[in-house]
């Protein structure tokens, strides 16, 4: 609002002006800094939550922000590298690999998994239609510089090793650097 | 001053693929170079002017080719 000249005389003085410019800037060095940057936390293993985190992180990239992947849990299959299969030093984690073979090109549905089947015509679908799988879109978004970063406690849950994995990820980390990430990114998403 | 139009040929893409394009080509071209970006993805109508508020790049025009394929020209951010 305009001061009019009826209204100087009533206009605050320097003093408080300078106060109130004090407050704000305590104020404002008080507030979460957030940088241009997307970071999602990698929670679901299914084909159909790895094929979205990797399509918005590829373009986030490429739309020149910073992007960052945290996976976890089931998350955490989709980069273990393809092949690796009986992992872990226990028989419980050996029977866990075997249940859920690594590798984003082994995902499965939440839905029309028809036992196998539904990955299958998905990924068909997605070849015909000219769309990029995950397990493409994956080197693509590391190409792009988007820094994908595995849960240390979950590798150590399943027994995977920092070599099941696959090249190039960033060190493992842990839930308060992860926290970190999502609180510094202006969009924090949980896939 | 002549500017070096660079085309993206993302024709048959799909979403993220006519973006991830144009964003490496964009990386590697010389400075003060222009884009023209050829896409049959009906999702880049929305999808290029809005990587365009992202990164501050320009779409100088979007148009709908007589085949039903789109042409955009893009100027790159300074």
């Amino acid at each position: 609002m305009a001061i009019t000249e009826d209204r100087v005389d009533q206009a605050p003085s320097l003093a408080d002006l300078l106060q109130r410019v004090e407050a704000l800037e305590a104020d404002q060095a008080a507030q979460v800094k957030k940088k241009n940057k997307m970071t999602i936390i990698a929670w679901g293993g299914q084909l159909d939550r790895i094929w979205p985190t990797t399509i918005l992180a590829t373009t986030a990239a490429a739309s020149g922000m910073e992007a960052s992947v945290f996976f976890t849990f089931w998350g955490l299959f989709a980069i273990v590298k393809p092949g690796v299969r009986i992992t872990g030093d226990n028989w419980m984690q050996k029977m866990m690999s075997v249940m859920n073979p690594g590798s984003a090109q082994k995902a499965k549905l939440s839905h029309y998994q028809f036992m196998g089947a539904g990955p299958a015509m998905f990924k068909k679908l997605a070849e015909d239609q000219n769309v990029a799988k995950p397990d493409e879109l994956i080197p693509l978004a590391q190409e792009l510089g988007v820094k994908l970063i595995p849960c240390q406690m979950t590798m150590d849950l399943l027994g995977l090793k920092h070599e099941d994995l696959l090249d190039g990820l960033e060190e493992p980390i842990g839930a308060a650097t992860a926290i970190r990430e999502m609180r510094e990114a202006a969009i924090p998403l949980f896939i | 001053m002549s500017t070096t139009i660079i085309t993206v040929d993302a024709k048959g893409q799909s979403c993220p693929g006519p973006l991830v394009s144009l964003a490496k080509a964009i990386k590697e071209a010389p400075q003060g170079a222009a884009f023209e970006l050829l896409a049959t993805d009906p999702g880049s109508k929305s999808d290029v002017p809005s990587w365009a508020e992202l990164t501050g790049n320009v779409v100088e025009s979007a148009e709908t080719l007589a085949d039903g394929s789109f042409r955009y020209l893009i100027s790159r951010a300074v």
